[in-house]
């Protein structure tokens, strides 16, 4: 592990000094994600997203006159190694701003590195702890575990269900999720009754289901966790035959949680970005330009179907893009004043309104609410009408 | 207008079918020993089902143990190969049984290759170089899957459908039973392999004293290359028909190495059967540790089990006492 991150940084290190020494007039945005590693779900289609558009702006003349140059560290999901890099960007590569950290871990990791050296970070990690308290120069663009919780027991406050257990994974996603569902839960006028948890890696759930089926008063089911135990806690739910609605996370937004739960899918509400239902969108909807704009970009440059993570950082870099074009320079100061007045940035995350006390600038509508039918997504409307 | 007056009815129901279901709280109430029965019963198809995967990954690592003494922990990963060759010639375009019988002669070749590449040049090193190689091997197999393949998880088509055997209130999957009677099969051909051929008995020869064995014309590279290639075929084999439960990713192979390990040395090294009576036992303890307690415990709690049957038995409990020779 640490020679594949070592040999990767020499190479990118090598590929940075050859171009860096031709091109005086370009500005240096640093990237340090897990393309590689456990995370890498999520740092590959950050990372081709970056490269993609970074080129696609210099091809249009750049930013203020200056071209952009991508610098690209991959920690390999590595906390340690983020934090190493993040101070290569600073120190030696001499970055304006940073749009990266993929996971919690390594945003965590490497905010002090920023925070010091005053260099403004834009997250594409999940977790409220980033922007809570607010750090002055840290900002990120995922939605947070926080609102999906708040999303879903909208939901069931609407249908009038109040009374649900939680089945949370013991990963740090799942960990996360279930605090913020614990903690909102009284304010939403949700009583949680009962809780259960399971390993990332285990292979059967329907010990911790039986025990949800046999609680009295339960109306709902609520799984917090990402990857593919999710799809192995559906399929047992239906395996146990338990009829109450089951509700999933953002964290399993993806085709392929449905290829993995299979049938049993039918029926799982769960709360995630426009993006995975660009043309499903009405034609009023603010955010359709943008999501399918970026789904055809992806999808015809990587042949690969789209990922809101990849979205996570082409918000990032336009806010980054935006706030430069505004301020009239890349100099650090003035980005981060302009990214904290993002104001009505319209993303594939939602619609971002940024402000002195909110480094995220999302709202709940950021969020919509899909249920799974037939092997494919459908809209359920925010209000009943 | 219309939803608004459709939710309430639609909720009052649901309410009223879990208020029938779930007025047999009270204890010992006569109702409550039927429900305590079906989740018992529940429990422990939970149990098999994780142990029937426990056990079939277990069996791999008895037969490479038997001819040369050596634990392969890269038996994890001719699980996950078995499994992610079967997915990715699918996705191909080969039929799924094509595909599997496939997957297992590719990974019995995988086997071959780390016997002859790895195990065969160090076969004058101690047993603990040759398994750190097969960590090495193992590491290594992962690499290469995570890029040949890819960085998802992948399923695969269960034999007889996905839906439920429900028995006595509680539900168990076809495959589960699939899985068991596949471990118990391949138990009874190792058995009639080792016990009633003369391959077989040039495999005990070979374990019980390498020279020996040599000196009275066994082959003993042929037949622990041969004993490889099985344990990369039973790998194999666990793979292909435990994704329908667990799902597959390059790294699966891990986790179930640790675990299939455990189930052996509960089972008792280098017994077959004891594989999957270790392998069953691992899982009902998890499942009822689980169940009863607190699925935050419930590794913890196979694990202390584990020891303390390995303190009173301490060659687990099929194994047979070894006679160190000096």
């Amino acid at each position: 592990m640490l020679q594949k991150i070592t040999i990767a940084a020499a190479l990118i290190g090598f590929a940075v000094s050859v171009t860096g020494g031709s091109a005086a007039a370009q500005v240096k945005v640093g990237a340090v994600l897990s393309a590689s590693g456990p995370a890498s779900f999520l740092g590959d289609p950050e990372r081709k997203t970056l490269d993609m558009y970074v080129e696609d702006i210099n091809s249009k003349g750049g930013i203020n006159g200056q071209k952009l140059q991508l610098v690209i560290y991959d920690d390999g999901g590595d906390a340690n190694a983020a934090r190493t890099f993040a101070t290569r960007l600073v120190e030696e590569d001499k970055i304006v701003a940073m749009v990266g950290g993929t996971t919690t871990g390594t945003t965590l990791a490497m905010i002090p590195v920023f925070e010091d050296a005053q260099v403004p970070f834009i997250s594409l990690a999940g977790a409220v702890q980033i922007i809570e308290p607010v750090r002055k120069w840290v900002f990120k663009t995922p939605h947070t575990d926080r609102m999906a919780c708040e999303k879903i027991f909208d939901d069931l406050k609407r249908r009038k269900l109040t009374t649900v257990a939680l089945i949370s994974g013991t990963d740090a996603f799942g960990k996360s999720m279930r605090d913020q569902c614990v903690a909102v839960a009284p304010k939403a006028g949700i009583t949680i009754a009962h809780e259960e948890s399971y390993g990332p890696g285990d292979s059967d759930m329907t010990p911790q289901l039986t025990k949800i089926k046999a609680t009295a008063g339960i109306q709902a089911v609520v799984c917090a966790g990402f990857s593919q135990a999710p799809a192995i806690v559906t399929r047992n739910y239906r395996q146990l035959g338990i009829e109450y609605p089951l509700y999933q996370s953002h964290g399993v937004a993806s085709k392929q949680f449905i290829s993995l739960a299979g049938a049993a899918a039918n029926g799982v509400r769960l709360p995630a970005a426009a993006l995975l239902v660009a043309s499903k969108l009405p034609e009023s909807d603010r955010q359709k330009s943008v999501v399918v704009g970026y789904q055809t970009m992806f999808e015809t440059k990587t042949g690969q179907p789209v990922s809101t993570f990849g979205g996570h950082a082409y918000d990032g870099l336009m806010i980054l893009v935006d706030a430069a074009k505004r301020a009239g320079s890349f100099d650090s100061g003035k980005l981060r004043d302009e990214i904290e007045r993002t104001h009505n940035y319209v993303g594939t995350g939602g619609v971002v309104n940024m402000s002195p006390s909110d480094h995220l600038g999302l709202d709940l509508s950021a969020f919509r609410l899909l249920e799974i039918k037939d092997g494919d997504w459908t809209m359920i409307p925010d209000s009943p009408s | 207008m219309d939803h608004d007056s459709g939710f309430p009815l639609v909720n009052s129901l649901v309410i009223s079918s879990n208020g029938l279901a779930h007025q047999t709280g009270v204890p010992f109430d006569r109702r409550r020993a039927p429900a305590a029965m079906a989740e018992f019963l529940q429990f422990t198809f939970s149990g098999l089902t994780v142990g029937a995967v426990y056990a079939l990954v277990a069996v791999g690592f008895t037969l490479i143990y038997n001819a040369s003494d050596v634990v392969n922990f890269a038996q994890g990963e001719f699980v996950m190969l078995g499994g992610m060759v079967t997915v990715f010639l699918g996705y191909a375009g080969v039929p799924v049984p094509l595909a599997a019988v496939l997957a297992v002669l590719i990974t019995t070749a995988v086997g071959l290759a780390l016997y002859r590449l790895g195990i065969a040049p160090a076969r004058e090193a101690s047993a603990v170089t040759l398994i750190i190689i097969t960590i090495g091997a193992s590491i290594f197999l992962r690499g290469v899957a995570e890029i040949i393949f890819d960085k998802r998880f992948h399923s695969l088509p269960a034999l007889f459908g996905s839906d439920p055997i429900r028995i006595g209130g509680a539900s168990i999957l076809p495959q589960t039973v699939v899985v068991l009677a596949s471990a118990l099969l391949i138990v009874c051909l190792l058995w009639a392999f080792i016990d009633r051929t003369l391959y077989g008995k040039a495999v005990i020869a070979t374990s019980a004293n390498r020279m020996a064995a040599t000196l009275v014309g066994i082959n003993t590279r042929t037949i622990v290359g041969a004993c490889f290639a099985i344990s990369a075929a039973i790998g194999a084999i666990a793979g292909v028909l435990v994704t329908p439960i667990t799902l597959t990713s390059y790294n699966v192979g891990t986790l179930l190495a640790l675990k299939g390990y455990a189930a052996v040395m509960l089972g008792g090294i280098g017994s077959a059967i004891g594989a999957v009576v270790g392998g069953v036992l691992l899982g009902l303890f998890e499942a009822f540790a689980a169940g009863y307690l607190s699925a935050s415990y419930k590794d913890a709690v196979a694990f202390v089990v584990i020891l303390a049957v390995l303190f009173a038995m301490p060659q687990g409990l099929f194994g047979k006492t070894t006679v160190e020779r000096v």
